[in-house]
């Protein structure tokens, strides 16, 4: 029984992590420009995309392929949020909503279109595969090694919010936008940086899930609830609930799933509306 | 010569005004019954077309009247689906006392669940509906023994409209009495929106703090539009049941919540017709493309949404009453 719950805690805590790296981008830009961009999930998929291609056709390693999705989407984005997303900034969130879900629409639809609707495999290196055997508890090396890209992400962005001039900036603009526009603040420019590293880092998480959730079009759709999930419990624009809020959902989700299969779900969307009826600004929310 | 003050028109005046009929909407509603004598092979489509428009207008009653953005919605079109048919299943197949039983249904669910919306707003409203639609859904995928699970309810047998009409294979009876449901409800969704109670919904999409600073009891007036827009999706769904005697969980999927929203918002927001028009655009489309390829339609749809968000926000049909004010 004790094993049985450490291989949980240990499996939910590293898909946890992965909706982490999936959603914390999403949750910082939201709380910054109440920007409601459903379509975040869809640069989780490309990001996995650029790299099962980056592998396969260009022969790189896995540890290459992983910044290039990063560095890939994070481009990708500043050309959509530059062209698209920056005319809605004002719009209703109704609009914004289904501005983006038509986005995560035609994205499905380009990726079936380029890359078929079969699901991708990536190929590991061999030392990320197999498990470690401790007590007689077997841990996956690739897990482990996806809870600790996830620790020094948290460690690099909670470093640059708290000991960087951007990390000020940002949150300068999550507390109040209009302040800080009114001392001379450059919003938009420090939101476009703000939501090229988010993408990016989508990019990257969507490049480490192909191996645990698999890779198909239907990704963006597949991680819209998980990843709004994270994003509303945790609380917008907080790093902190993110991460608790990922955390959470992934140890729930995977004990859900193994010890009452049948209603594991029904206790995740349970848990999701106690917790906002509770908390309707999340965990970690401020406004 | 004394020059006519233009004298303030009384409220009454004018709520009377918007609600007298234009010769286009009696034209639109003698168009409907057009798929009779010309179209008998698009019956099942034009029973579909009529079942989703009336889902679209209940949304609309929340969503486009008083600004209550849903993604949940179709909890209560399940609802209804699954009690009509699990009613019929259960040995009572009388088509209207069981329509209006599973839209009754729907609406006191509705009732309660709307404690809970009022309570929250913005982010936290539509993960609310969204997680709630969820939470429906997994319910009835769990209660297999009363709904049938994935493999859906079986067994459904709706007796004769009026002991009269059977429904047939070729779908006269099932869309003429989908029409008329959709007909009758709305009629009372325009005499709803047309009243003081649908000038108040619209004082609270427009601004919530306002209205309770003029003394309007909004949350009151959200309770209960939200559970008369919940009772006419059940209604809705309650159709699905009993024009096709069967009930799979898609009927509660998020899929259907979206699509609905997705219907409304094409058509235009904050007017019956819309929700009509916008659904069937869509349906005719998905019709027509998905047969082609549904990656086609996944593209067009989502090319649609954006077009739509950026250059039509009041969707097709308030675009074109644009360009109708400006040419006049």
């Amino acid at each position: 029984m004790i094993s049985q719950i450490a291989i949980v805690l240990f499996d939910g805590f590293a898909f946890g992590m992965l909706l982490f790296l999936l959603s914390v981008g999403l949750s910082v830009t939201l709380g910054m420009m109440n920007f409601i961009n459903l379509a975040h999930g869809a640069f989780g998929m490309f990001g996995g995309y650029v790299a099962v291609t980056a592998m396969r056709q260009l022969g790189l390693p896995f540890l290459a392929a992983l910044p290039l999705a990063f560095i890939a989407m994070a481009l990708l984005s500043v050309i959509v949020e530059r062209t698209l997303f920056r005319r809605l900034y004002r719009a209703g969130e109704l609009n914004q909503v289904l501005f983006t879900i038509g986005a995560v629409f035609v994205s499905a639809a380009v990726a079936t279109f380029v890359f078929g609707t079969v699901q991708q495999v990536i190929i590991l290196p061999s030392w990320l595969r197999g498990s470690v055997e401790i007590g007689d508890v077997r841990f996956g090396v690739y897990r482990a090694f996806i809870i600790l890209v996830a620790l020094i992400v948290t460690a690099l962005l909670v470093f640059g919010l708290e000991r960087t001039r951007l990390g000020a900036q940002v949150r300068a603009a999550v507390d109040n936008q209009r302040m800080a526009q009114g001392l001379g603040l450059d919003v938009e420019r420090v939101f476009a940086i703000t939501f090229a590293l988010g993408s990016g880092l989508a990019g990257l998480g969507g490049a480490l899930a192909v191996e645990i959730v698999g890779l198909s079009p239907s990704f963006g759709f597949q991680m819209l609830v998980y990843v709004l999930i994270v994003v509303s419990v945790g609380g917008l624009g907080s790093i902190t609930g993110s991460f608790v809020g990922a955390a959470l959902l992934g140890i729930g989700d995977v004990a859900g799933k193994y010890f009452w299969p049948e209603i594991g779900s029904f206790l995740i969307y349970l848990m999701l509306v106690a917790i906002l009826l509770v908390r309707p600004l999340g965990l970690f929310g401020k406004r | 010569m004394q020059t006519p003050v233009s004298a303030p028109i009384e409220a009454r005046d004018w709520l009377r005004r918007r609600s007298r009929w234009s010769p286009f909407e009696i034209l639109f509603w003698l168009a409907t019954l057009l798929p009779f004598i010309f179209f008998p092979t698009y019956l099942p489509l034009a029973n579909q077309i009529a079942i989703a428009a009336l889902f679209a207008i209940s949304v609309d009653l929340i969503l486009g009247y008083a600004g209550i953005v849903t993604l949940g919605h179709a909890m209560f079109f399940g609802l209804g689906a699954y009690f009509a048919g699990i009613i019929s299943v259960h040995g009572w197949g009388e088509p209207i006392s069981g329509l209006l039983m599973a839209g009754l249904f729907a609406g006191i669910i509705g009732y309660i669940i709307s404690f809970l919306i009022t309570r929250v707003q913005h982010l936290a409203l539509i993960m609310v509906t969204l997680g709630l639609g969820f939470l429906t859904y997994e319910l009835a995928n769990a209660l297999h023994w009363l709904t049938g699970g994935t493999d859906g309810l079986r067994g459904i047998s709706t007796w004769p409209v009026f002991g009269q009409f059977r429904f047939d294979m070729w779908g006269y009876t099932a869309y003429g009495y989908a029409l008329a449901v959709l007909f009758l409800c709305f009629l009372l969704s325009r005499r709803l929106v047309n009243s003081s109670f649908g000038l108040a919904l619209r004082g609270i999409r427009e601004n919530v703090k306002r209205m309770p600073a003029i003394g309007a009891d909004h949350k009151s007036h959200l309770r209960l539009i939200y559970a008369i827009s919940a009772a006419i999706a059940g209604l809705a769904g309650g159709l699905l049941a009993q024009t096709t005697n069967t009930v799979a969980l898609d009927s509660l999927s998020f899929e259907r919540s979206a699509d609905v929203v997705v219907m409304l918002i094409l058509g235009g927001t904050g007017r019956l017709y819309g929700a009509i028009l916008g659904t069937f655009i869509f349906l005719v489309a998905r019709d027509q493309l998905a047969g082609i390829n549904p990656q086609y339609w996944y593209f067009g749809i989502g090319m649609l949404l954006m077009v739509v968000v950026l250059f039509m926000p009041k969707g097709i049909l308030g675009f074109l009453a644009r360009i109708v004010a400006r040419a006049k």
